[in-house]
């Protein structure tokens, strides 16, 4: 393809869809589009005619200018230096564009994702020499890209040959060759510090393998009642206000991921903010270190261009991927999928596709499925282990879990928290609801807590939820005619089930000691909750009146110990146990004593 | 290219006009069109090839004769010219007086359509803007550079509310006033009017613009109004370092103007035939309120939504809540017990409260006490609805206590009156006098250190 047949020109505007005459471009392609260069991908062709999507808006932008094809399909680089960045929707570092264009993006700017300046320490594979035979996945060596993160420089996927030479250890710039390698047909190919992927296609691997661990986020009704794998996929469905994003940020906050990939999908820039201003300062738990140096976002604000917003998904992803495939367990939260969704619907709404359900295309499906499959734990070229988890939000209109972008994911996860307008409306937060909150890997979590934790976690959970099951039975009875009706053992069912509640399933975000709950403290927590329910209940069987217990000022301890002792502090919980203990004993035999006097 | 007039117009519908031949117009400038009779109308291209440009007519396209008409593209985008003169002035949605003084005349012109905030450039709002109102300051507050819109209904006091919150609004130990912006969209002559008299009568005039479109002017300017109402609101935040609030009203009407174009073009249709773009549309007007890095002013924004039907599922409250940080909901219960302002607080809510309030802000007490008025005020409503089906004698003890905590949380916490302007500390010890009728040990999601401190109950 030479040149001059890469060039045409502009032919329609209709919002971000610009219609371009440019014969040989492809499908997929990128596209620079009028004086200002705005950049676009090509998302259908006819005849000498292509539809362009763009990332920028088109304002100002006449019929007759000029556009002309890049030759690659959108592309992410990969390499050090993607950690602690900020990314628009395509790339672009954030930060960067600020000095170059002030407070305000300007269009048509073309940024590199990596600084080319920056130099990088590489480390060569000492087990590598020439003539050894590389190929996807072979470390050629390492960059120290934080202090907790050390960069694994694979060779790019679609790339095999003999080595021919490695670059000894020192300092290199993203572009430096490092290596050079012969491939079967004799041609000589460079390889640097960085490569770049299409967005749109998954990076292969070996094969894909079972998760095993949990992802351990510090929330006691993910972790302890509905657990995620690692390599797992899951959604938070939520009406507005129900605290979908404080879920997410606590995930990225709190889970013992190594990398934590935070995709902002048409959401508040206010609440990026908020990311952008406390992750520098935040401590990840697991290392003490500071947590942006595992941290990478993609921010594409609501009023940022729509079509970004649909790329941003799979720019996360593939850098997901990326890391992935250097052996770590990377999670990825998307915020939120139905913008995602949105954006999708509103191009295919531009270019006149039938609608099938609530304007959305028909291709909705297939597409979030798609987005969802790339999540897994997997066995990656060079036979170690990686995973990607993939949180999606979902923000159904009027919180009605039955629309389409709700149902269709709920077809394809394994893990659903959904949060509940009732419960956030009482301030009950995170607003996760038992009922409707499903995990479909209770039973593979199970393994780990018993060995990890306490054997007695699946059993002690199943308790937990039948007993919550049981309050909301009684509580429609409550509801129709009163708590009088209620005998004294079932309305300890319904202190049992509050203490739950509000002992262990509410927690507060904003609480310096709540905000983070080791394994071993949420197991104390659920415990007590039970066993002061349990032992209360053996009182209540020997006739001792359910208000005696209600009041023991112990049970406000009960709910309030969260925030009192922090996950180092467990056996203060045990011993407040005790305490609860000595009290029902105490209580007990003061009955059997006033009735033996009697 | 050269300024040309064109006769090709061939088309007309809704709002819109389709012109034939005019190669090279840019999408998104802004056009003049001679209707044959002496008579000018603004526009703005909205689809654009050689062959045939699409132009949304501001002022309707009623009346319109396709022979007469002549097409003028004027080759710049739409814009407002700026200057510190635009306080004290009424203006419509494309910035020409109201009120019949001569045009803004400056050199400072801005295109409307602004563009998107870098988000590392922004800084995150965390100054307590104290309104006076106990259910906002206490229980919702509002932050410098916070979206917050009011939901409301037909009939409701939102209008009131709306002003109330301009007259009292400030920083706490501050008294810097805010520069008003008032953007009306598709509001009665009444509304407008109390408005004004409201801006009158509290002195603020001088310190406000308002941009108003009324019920009966042509819809299709609705949709620019709010961009220029904002692109003021940036010049007087950003040029002459001022803290800006913005109050619009009426959202709705504002959406609904979008449906009506958007059917015209032939756009489809999403939910109850709003285009599958209302969303991003929003967005492009709410996300341009905020606080930049290194910029003094700031720009705090309330829009009014008025739900259609008492319906906060629908789309247009819907769409706004996933963009704002927070609502204030209105409740026609409340309002038919008298309660002024009728805030139901459950649906409420301020995402940015967190950050504002607290130890170095409002009162050390502050974010558990709203946690625990929330959580008490749940209970208490459940206990009502009980009552209402078992009678309130059937009730226990603690439950009649829940019950008598709801009343008086009705009528002296959200109830106050119109020109009544409570400080933080004033809201809080009322809250503490209202938790106060609660056992300590009901009090749960107070720390034991704050309980010391402020409960004034005497039972333990």
């Amino acid at each position: 393809m030479s040149e001059q047949q890469n060039k045409g020109f502009v032919r329609e505007i209709n919002g971000p869809i610009v219609t371009i005459d440019l014969p040989g471009i492809r499908s997929g392609e990128q596209v620079r589009i009028g004086e200002l260069g705005l950049v676009g991908e090509v998302i259908s062709l006819a005849g000498r005619e292509a539809v362009v999507q763009t990332y920028e808006s088109t304002d100002g932008v006449r019929p007759g200018e000029p556009a002309e094809g890049l030759g690659w399909p959108l592309s992410v680089e990969l390499g050090p230096g993607l950690l602690g960045e900020i990314f628009d929707g395509i790339q672009r570092p954030l930060e960067k564009i600020a000095l170059e264009s002030g407070d305000y993006i300007r269009r048509g700017l073309a940024l590199p994702g990596l600084d080319r300046e920056k130099r990088w320490e590489f480390e060569p594979n000492p087990e590598l020499a020439p003539g050894q035979s590389i190929g996807p996945g072979t470390v050629l060596g390492t960059v120290q890209e934080t202090e907790t993160i050390q960069h694994r420089i694979l060779v790019p996927p679609d790339h095999q040959g003999e080595l021919t030479e490695l670059a000894p250890g020192g300092e290199y710039r993203v572009e430096d060759s490092i290596a050079h390698l012969r491939d079967a047909h004799g041609h000589s190919l460079h390889l640097t510090l960085f490569h770049r992927w299409p967005v749109r296609k998954p990076r292969p691997y070996r094969q894909r393998d079972d998760g095993i661990s949990p992802l351990i986020t510090g929330q006691r009704v993910i972790d302890s009642f509905f657990p995620q794998l690692k390599g797992g996929k899951g959604a938070v469905p939520g009406p507005f206000g129900a605290g979908k994003t404080v879920v997410q940020q606590q995930i990225a906050r709190w889970s013992n991921a190594d990398i934590v990939i935070y995709v902002g999908c048409g959401e508040r820039g206010n609440e990026l903010v908020d990311v952008l201003e406390s992750f520098p300062q935040l401590e990840d738990p697991y290392t003490g270190r500071k947590l942006m140096e595992k941290t990478l976002l993609v921010a594409n604000t609501s009023n940022m261009p729509v079509v970004a917003r649909e790329a941003s998904v799979y720019v996360g992803l593939t850098m997901a991927e990326y890391y992935r495939d250097m052996g770590y367990d990377v999670v990825m939260l998307a915020d939120s999928t139905s913008r995602w969704a949105e954006a999708l619907r509103e191009v295919s709404g531009r270019l006149g596709q039938m609608p099938v359900e609530e304007g959305y295309p028909a291709y909705l499906a297939s597409r979030l499925a798609a987005v969802y499959e790339r999540a897994g734990r997997v066995e990656t070229y060079n036979a170690g282990a990686g995973s990607v988890t993939l949180i999606g939000a979902v923000s159904p209109p009027g919180g009605d879990f039955s629309e389409p972008v709700t149902s269709h994911t709920k077809d394809i996860i394994e893990t659903f928290w959904a949060l509940s307008k009732e419960l956030a409306d009482a301030r009950h937060y995170p607003s996760i609801d038992w009922v409707t909150s499903f995990s479909g890997h209770v039973h593979a979590a199970a393994e780990w807590w018993h060995k990890e934790v306490d054997r007695h976690w699946e059993g002690r959970r199943t308790e937990a939820l039948a007993l919550l099951a049981r309050d909301a039975e009684l509580s429609r009875i409550v509801n129709l005619v009163g708590p009088e009706a209620l005998s004294d053992a079932q309305r300890w069912q319904l202190e049992g089930a509050s203490l739950i509640k509000e002992g262990v399933l509410q927690q507060s975000a904003l609480d310096e000691v709540d905000t983070f709950c080791s394994p071993q403290k949420q197991f104390a927590l659920l415990d007590l909750a039970l066993s002061t329910y349990d032992k209360g209940m053996t009182l209540i069987e020997i006739g001792v009146p359910v208000s005696h217990l209600q009041d023991l000022p112990q049970l406000a301890k009960a709910r309030r110990c969260k925030s009192m002792y922090t996950s180092e502090q467990v056996a203060r919980i045990n011993d407040l146990a005790r305490e609860i203990d000595e009290a029902f004993e105490s209580i007990r035999l003061e009955y059997a004593k006033q009735h033996t006097d009697d | 290219m050269s300024i040309k007039e064109y006769r090709t117009a061939s088309e007309v519908r809704g709002g819109l006009i389709l012109v034939r031949d005019t190669p090279g117009v840019a999408f998104g400038d802004r056009v003049r069109i001679s209707d044959g009779r002496g008579g000018t109308r603004d526009g703005q291209v909205i689809r654009a090839s050689n062959e045939e440009v699409m132009i949304l007519v501001f002022e309707g396209t009623d009346d319109l004769d396709l022979e007469a008409v002549w097409v003028r593209f004027l080759d710049e985008p739409v814009e407002i010219a700026l200057s510190p003169e635009i306080l004290g002035r009424e203006l419509n949605g494309l910035g020409e007086p109201r009120d019949g003084r001569p045009p803004i005349l400056s050199h400072i012109r801005r295109p409307v359509g602004g563009s998107a905030i870098n988000p590392a450039a922004r800084s995150y709002p965390r100054e307590f803007i104290q309104t006076g109102i106990s259910t906002i300051d206490g229980l919702n507050s509002l932050v410098r550079g916070q979206k917050l819109p009011i939901f409301s209904g037909s009939g409701l006091p939102h209008n009131r509310l709306a002003a109330q919150i301009v007259r009292q609004a400030k920083l706490k130990d501050e008294d810097s006033s805010f520069s008003i912006v008032f953007a009306a969209m598709g509001v009665s002559y009444a509304d407008a009017k109390f408005f004004r008299d409201e801006f009158a009568s509290s002195g603020v005039l001088r310190n406000v613009v308002m941009f108003v479109n009324l019920a009966d002017d042509p819809p299709v300017e609705r949709l620019t109004l709010p961009r220029t109402a904002l692109t003021a609101a940036e010049y007087l935040a950003y040029d002459l370092d001022r803290h800006v609030l913005v109050v619009m009203t009426d959202m709705t009407y504002y959406a609904e103007a979008l449906r009506e174009v958007a059917t015209a073009k032939g756009d489809v249709p999403a939910r109850k035939g709003y285009p599958g773009y209302l969303y991003s549309d929003l967005a492009e007007i709410y996300e341009r309120c905020g606080r930049i890095h290194e910029r003094h002013g700031s720009i705090t924004m309330m829009p009014v939504v008025s739900m259609p039907s008492d319906d906060i599922t629908h789309p247009i409250p819907d769409l706004t809540g996933y963009i704002t940080e927070g609502q204030i909901v209105l409740s026609r219960e409340l309002q038919n017990q008298g309660i002024y302002p009728p805030v139901h607080i459950s649906p409420s809510l301020s995402r940015l409260m967190k950050d504002g309030i607290g130890k170095d802000d409002t009162r050390e007490d502050h974010p558990k006490v709203a946690a625990q008025l929330y959580a008490l005020y749940a209970r208490a409503l459940e206990t009502r609805n009980l009552a209402s089906i078992i009678g309130a004698d059937e009730l226990s003890e603690r439950d009649r206590r829940y019950l008598k905590f709801a009343d008086d949380f009705d009528q002296r916490f959200v109830g106050q009156g119109e020109s009544e302007d409570r400080s933080i500390e004033a809201t809080l010890n009322l809250a503490w006098e209202l938790m106060s009728a609660f056992p300590r040990d009901a009090l749960i999601r107070l720390s034991e250190t704050e309980i010391a401190k402020y409960y004034q109950g005497d039972s333990g």
